[in-house]
């Protein structure tokens, strides 16, 4: 993985000096709330319902034992002894004090991590394929583009004020296990008919308010191109993007108001302008990335595992997938205890993880944006002895992709955007399903909770999608059904009316009972809404 | 009854005006009438208080004595704590502790 060079040191711990020099002068009413806001912000730092939340990078969502050790010792030494990592790959805390703030900041950058850019209308943290260097259907690894994005987007002057935040997700797989296109720029690296690497971008896609799937604007970049084409579509979004109104801001709203045809044609425009200003950095930078990235040291072992336990069989089947080489595989450690909260690790869980990932996985982890941990690269033969120790610490939950896997924001629980909880019907739906023994039954069904019209849940892009809003003061709750945030992308649809807290539970469970009724061999939950339509749910859920 | 409420400004605690001063716990709030912006003023020019604002809440008489109870659900989850999460709230004891916010 990528490691810090005295730059890039300098400039992170240059950057905890100056906000630790800003929050002393907020401390000492040197400066207002309102002109330390934007400082703190742009440090990640947010005032959240209950505290101070303090949003850490992780880039693409790669990290390794000695940086998971620090947010394990960040979390004991100025939080409640836990974190909750997000659906972009970052972890939060959620009881920072500011005037502990500055010190924790210094600890990150001891390990080369920091919180800049987590925050504010700017390039927020590049994300990736969490299999990304690993998976068996990979082109190549998606990383060192995201790597050399993410040093072209930190600090970039022209794009620290953007009409409105910016999301990048790099892949390199047919398979989109990024929600790709539900960035504002979704790249996907490519080979063309010749044997050549290029880059198809995808841009105005999001989630939100307006929910949409980014159209392709071209599909082929050269890889030497690739920052110059980027600078190109930030150029005429920073340009005209909307700047009178936060809620028409995004880049989906240019797009879709331009129209895909005109903003690719003042792209084009753009991007032969800038060809000729020496924008794109050497391609010997990104041949200096690519080493950090390099595979580790594979050796040959045993193929297969044996299967006679019927629970690691489960886990094996569940939370494993397919790696490069074939004696490995990438593991998938759940943070979806039955009736947990989503995402959240202990302290203790942290250490247990870094240890791990020392022990067996070449001393990486990765954060996927369904709020679980990778092992990217386990060994067949050392899975059993993994399992067991994830087991005896409550980490083994065989749940990902089923029903149980739900990714929740923090909802009205920690958030103060949010108009309904979260966590409490995940912990609940989590919980229904197991008890009935139903989970394995239904097979992949991704289900997700947003507490508002944000989407931090992602829940248009559920199988099954639920969105929590404000009904005269009290929480309620609308399902959603037919969303994907994988290569099929599509956006779910609202059922109807909505439902109250245990109301929403049940109608959950019913349209799981019409999928089981309806579907044919083979078919998800997805596959079968898509064949037989909303009608037959509704019917079930209203009539 | 309105009431006032806001963040500390060094460790970011929810804090609720008492009459004199800032108390964790909201059953100290007290009924500020129409003089909410004044004190606003005044303790976040003193920085006692960060991002004050008013809210509607009312009273109720119970076993325990008169409890405040804020008009709104988000408030509700300010003045307790995560109710995913009773032992980080402030009655991490009392089992019930999380209906009072629904």
């Amino acid at each position: 993985m990528y490691l810090y060079d005295s730059y890039d040191q300098a400039m992170v711990d240059a950057r905890v000096e100056e906000f630790r020099d800003q929050a002393q002068r907020r401390l000492e009413g040197r400066i207002t709330e309102e002109q330390f806001r934007p400082l703190r912000l742009m440090n990640g730092l947010y005032l959240q319902l209950h505290a101070y939340m303090l949003r850490v990078a992780i880039p693409y969502g790669t990290l390794n034992s000695r940086q998971m050790h620090m947010l394990a010792d960040i979390a004991d030494k100025y939080d409640r002894g836990y974190g909750h990592f997000t659906t972009r790959q970052n972890i939060q805390y959620n009881w920072i004090k500011l005037e502990e703030t500055a010190d924790l900041l210094a600890d990150l950058a001891s390990v080369e991590m920091h919180a800049i850019q987590t925050s504010g209308n700017c390039i927020r943290n590049i994300s990736s394929d969490h299999f990304a260097g690993a998976a068996a259907d990979e082109l190549i690894d998606p990383r060192p583009y995201a790597e050399l994005l993410r040093q072209w987007s930190s600090f970039h002057p022209e794009f620290s004020f953007l009409p409105r935040k910016f999301k990048i997700a790099v892949i390199a797989s047919d398979t989109d296990r990024a929600a790709m296109k539900l960035h504002d720029i979704g790249i996907q690296i490519v080979k063309n008919d010749a044997g050549e690497l290029g880059a198809t971008f995808y841009v105005g896609g999001g989630m939100g308010r307006t929910p949409m799937i980014a159209p392709m604007i071209r599909d082929f970049v050269p890889l030497d191109q690739l920052v110059t084409y980027s600078e190109a579509c930030l150029r005429v979004y920073n340009r005209y993007g909307r700047r009178d109104n936060k809620y028409k801001a995004r880049i989906k709203i240019l797009v879709h108001e331009l129209g895909k045809e005109e903003y690719t044609r003042q792209v084009e425009e753009e991007f032969q302008h800038l060809l000729d200003q020496g924008v794109e950095p050497p391609l010997a930078e990104l041949e200096r990335l690519r080493p950090y990235f390099a595979d580790p040291e594979f050796t040959d072992g045993p193929k297969n595992v044996d299967r006679s336990d019927p629970e690691f069989a489960l886990w094996v089947a569940r939370n494993t997938n397919r790696h490069k080489h074939d004696s490995y595989v990438s593991a998938v450690i759940s943070l979806k205890p039955l009736a947990g909260i989503p995402g959240d690790a202990s302290s203790e869980q942290m250490h247990l993880m870094a240890d791990l990932a020392k022990e067996y996985s070449f001393d990486e982890l990765r954060v996927m944006h369904t709020q679980n941990i990778v092992l990217p690269h386990v060994k067949i033969a050392d899975l059993h002895a993994l399992w067991t120790k994830l087991e005896a610490a409550g980490l083994g939950a065989p749940n990902v992709d089923t029903i149980e896997d739900i990714i929740a924001c923090p909802g009205l629980d920690y958030c103060s955007l949010a108009n309904a909880r979260s966590i409490p019907l995940a912990q609940r739906l989590s919980q229904r399903f197991a008890e009935k023994g139903r989970t394995e039954e239904l097979g992949e069904l991704k289900l997700k909770i947003s507490g508002c019209i944000n989407a931090c849940g992602h829940h248009h892009a559920g199988h099954i999608g639920i969105l929590g809003v404000d009904k005269k003061g009290t929480e309620n709750y609308q399902l959603l059904l037919g969303g994907s945030e994988a290569q099929d992308t599509s956006m779910g649809k609202i059922t109807g009316r909505g439902f109250d807290e245990d109301g929403v539970i049940d109608a959950v469970e019913k349209v799981t009972d019409i999928y089981l009724d309806k579907r044919e061999d083979g078919e998800r939950f997805l596959d079968t809404y898509r064949r037989i339509g909303m009608d037959p749910f509704k019917e079930a859920l209203y009539d | 009854m309105k009431i006032l409420t806001g963040n500390d400004l060094k460790t970011g605690e929810v804090i609720w005006w008492d009459g004199t001063g800032w108390s964790r716990h909201v059953d100290d709030a007290v009924d500020v009438g129409e003089r909410g912006d004044v004190i606003l003023a005044r303790e976040d020019a003193e920085r006692r208080v960060n991002s004050g604002y008013s809210i509607e809440a009312s009273k109720e008489d119970g076993p325990d004595g008169t409890r405040i109870r804020p008009a709104h659900i988000k408030d509700r989850v300010r003045a307790l704590g995560p109710t995913v999460r009773p032992d980080l709230t402030l009655k991490p004891a009392d089992p019930e502790a999380g209906n009072w916010v629904i």
